[in-house]
């Protein structure tokens, strides 16, 4: 199976290791993964914030870069269900049949990474090793919009050595938020202080999820903390094996 | 003790009027507690329900159905009415709703009114319009009667006062009605209101309602509350003026099997609640026998128009969309500035004001989309906010003073960096090169200076690392790195 990988512009530029490491995973789950280099980004950013506009290019190059993929993996929640979400009405906006036809083609060869690996793949065992206790947390997008469920507890239940610490108020939003997190930069942190209690309830070493941006946002309060507990994507742990440990900074 | 402001027109913007209560530990205690307990109910008893996702799409076709034929409805609901015995008013705006009812209260010859249920006279400033023309209005919901006693505003829409306490409450009773040996006892506190309340029941014979539902089959109108001071409000006195937002109609008597349903749950965590009055203009012998209502537009057309906003007026104001938010969790209802607080609040608000004021609620959001879930008529909440980004952004990115707006110019840049690969690769350099003059030996930033602050001021920031994804990829690909 060839799969070509999104690697979303935050985690190209800020989160590389998340980026090796799913292409670690899926080319250890016999997956042949390509990479186009004229990817730059989904245009949530964009939309989120209101410049319309400028979202309807980024999703146009998108529909195009891809348009005769097998399957494209998308390692964040929310990149994903912006294309799912949001592009359909975006798409209607445009009036371009033919980009439209093209769009609704390529949706259901779309899959977010635990959507693949446990969907497509048929994998719920891939084989990792990380031996720390690790807590979840579910980002709103990959809950809600993509309903993921529970396949990252498939996923993580799998994993020798890990042990998985349950998190309270699991659908209660970070405060991240994209752009709301500096808009709203106090009212961000009034919640993202909520949901640190909870997270560091756990006794977890780690927090992982979906979406390396509410990862971005939490991992950087503990270590303004000097908490004891780092936030690791989960790509990386599915990546990582006793031979190769995860790259975790 | 800052007043809070809920005039859209006066209020701060959200980030500014959030901060003040963000520093409030009893209102966020007050607030997270309350909300608790009703999402805890709510979900018990959504729970129960097998049907409840059946009747969520059922309400929700109800209501869209009434927005795509209002104008029907409501000349049906009109004329139902009229023969009825009720007087029907139309009010294009707030002024001509307030000219109305003031009219009304003249024709009457009150000097006092009392009150029940009814956020829309919140929405056109009519107790502050009514104080100036010498008449003097009393809320009669426990809720109300706590903030009025008290001079502060609702922070939520079905329980006006969730932001106060017990306690505050008690404070507040001991000292406007002259008791100061009332305990924090919630009976002893409803005695102490009930005792205010009864004089007011059998001595002012003019009444200002809300609705819940007008009925356009029948003309009647449906109120439902928990307290039974709506009750008394609407049968005992001569003269009823109901005050109702022209999306409130539904078709048919039996669509209330629906609404009822999805109301009480999601509003107050009950299968029913405990006082639901319907009448239907004037019955001889029997309740108010003066009746009027005032169809109020004041916005709601203009919001009928857009297409892909329109779902805002599916709103029955349960309030389950704030209980729900994480947002508001923290902030509570007054840093909306508006009567309408929470996620329907941040898109009905700046839309009652044809986008003119209200501006900050949009982005007052995580787009979590806990409030979607919620929803019983299905309203796309998210969606809508993010529409009315594009709107706000629209008008803002014209103007001089955001041309030099970091945000503005950050997302003008990177759109035009986002467009090509090539530049892209550049623009991920010189963001590496810039990073590094802020991270410290630990790989870490701790101080962005700018709008880079908003980030630093609460959370560290990873600096970049020596390499890209496609850097890495491009090595491997050409064999120079290890894969």
């Amino acid at each position: 199976m060839r799969a070509s990988l999104f690697i979303t512009c935050y985690n190209d530029t800020l989160f590389p290791e998340t980026g090796r490491a799913v292409v670690t995973l899926l080319e250890r789950l016999g997956v042949a993964v390509e990479f186009r280099p004229a990817q730059t980004c989904c245009g949530q950013m964009h939309a989120n914030t209101g410049f319309r506009g400028e979202a309807f290019s980024l999703a146009k190059k998108f529909v195009r870069l891809y348009a005769d993929a097998e399957a494209v993996i998308i390692p964040s929640s929310s990149c994903a269900a912006m294309i799912r979400d949001q592009y359909p009405a975006l798409m209607e906006e445009l009036g371009n049949e033919e980009l439209r036809g093209e769009f609704s083609a390529l949706l259901p060869r779309l899959y977010e990474l635990s959507e693949f690996v446990v969907d497509v793949l048929g994998v719920e065992d891939v084989g990792a090793y990380f031996p720390h206790r690790v807590t979840y947390h579910a980002s709103c997008h990959g809950l809600r919009a993509l309903a993921l469920g529970d396949r990252p507890f498939r996923l993580l239940k799998n994993v020798e050595g890990l042990e998985l610490a349950p998190l309270e108020n699991l659908d209660r939003c970070c405060g991240f938020g994209g752009t709301f997190s500096v808009k709203n930069a106090e009212v961000s942190s009034a919640m993202m202080t909520a949901k640190l209690q909870d997270v560091q309830a756990t006794g977890a070493e780690f927090c992982t999820a979906l979406d390396n941006s509410c990862l971005m946002h939490l991992g950087g309060a503990m270590h303004r903390e000097f908490a004891a507990m780092r936030t690791v994507h989960l790509a990386q742990i599915l990546a990582s094996t006793r031979e190769h440990p995860a790259e975790v900074m | 003790m800052i007043l809070p402001v809920l005039d859209p027109k006066l209020a701060l913007p959200f980030p500014k009027a959030a901060l003040p209560v963000l520093r409030n530990a009893q209102l966020r205690k007050n607030v997270a507690h309350a909300t608790d307990v009703i999402t805890g109910k709510r979900a018990r008893l959504v729970a129960e329900k097998h049907d409840w996702q059946a009747l969520r799409e059922a309400a929700s076709a109800v209501r869209t159905h009434v927005l795509e034929n209002l104008g029907p409805y409501l000349e049906q609901f009109e004329e139902r009415c009229t023969a009825a015995g009720g007087v029907v008013h139309w009010a294009a705006d707030a002024a001509e709703a307030r000219e109305i009812v003031l009219a009304i209260l003249r024709e009457e010859q009150a000097s006092e009114v009392i009150k029940i249920k009814t956020m829309t006279s919140a929405e056109i400033q009519l107790n502050p319009f009514l104080a100036q023309h010498g008449v003097e209005a009393h809320e009669t919901d426990l809720a109300e009667i706590i903030l009025q006693l008290g001079h502060d505003e609702p922070s939520h829409i079905v329980v006006p006062a969730l932001h106060v306490n017990r306690s505050q409450v008690r404070e507040i009773f001991a000292r406007t009605m002259g008791l100061p040996d009332l305990s924090d006892d919630p009976q002893a506190l409803t005695a102490a209101a009930r005792n205010y309340l009864r004089k007011m029941f059998l001595t002012v014979p003019t009444a200002i309602s809300g609705a819940n539902f007008l009925i356009a089959e029948t003309g009647g109108v449906a109120v439902v509350e928990s307290e039974g001071n709506g009750r008394m409000c609407l049968t005992l006195p001569r003269t009823m003026v109901t005050l109702a937002g022209i999306e409130k109609v539904i078709p048919r008597y039996r669509d209330l099997e629906i609404m009822l349903q999805v109301l009480a749950r999601s509003a107050t965590g009950e299968r029913m609640n405990p006082y639901t009055s319907l009448w239907t203009g004037v019955t001889s012998g029997d309740g108010p026998q003066r009746f009027h209502v005032v169809l109020l537009d004041n916005g709601r057309s203009d919001i009928l128009g857009h297409e892909r906003e329109r779902q805002t007026l599916k709103c029955i104001r349960c309030a389950a969309c704030m209980n729900a938010c994480p947002v508001y969790r923290q902030t509570g209802g007054h840093a909306y500035g508006s009567v309408y607080p929470g996620p329907i609040g941040a898109i009905l608000t700046p839309q009652l004001m044809k986008m003119e004021y209200a501006q900050s609620l949009p982005f007052a959001s995580s787009l979590c989309g806990a409030c979607y879930e919620v929803c019983p008529v299905k309203i796309n909440i998210p969606e809508v906010l993010i529409n009315l980004r594009a709107k706000v952004t629209d008008q803002e990115r014209e103007e001089e003073r955001r041309f030099f707006d970091p945000l503005y110019l950050g997302l003008r840049m990177a759109s035009k960096v986002f467009a090509n690969a090539g530049r892209f690769r550049a623009a991920q350099r010189m963001m590496r090169i810039g990073m590094k003059a802020f991270t410290g030996k630990d790989g870490w930033i701790r101080s962005l200076p700018g709008y880079g602050a908003r980030w630093t001021m609460t959370r560290d920031l990873r600096g970049a690392p020596e390499q890209t994804f496609r850097e890495w990829w491009a090595g491997r690909a050409s064999g120079k790195v290890k894969a």
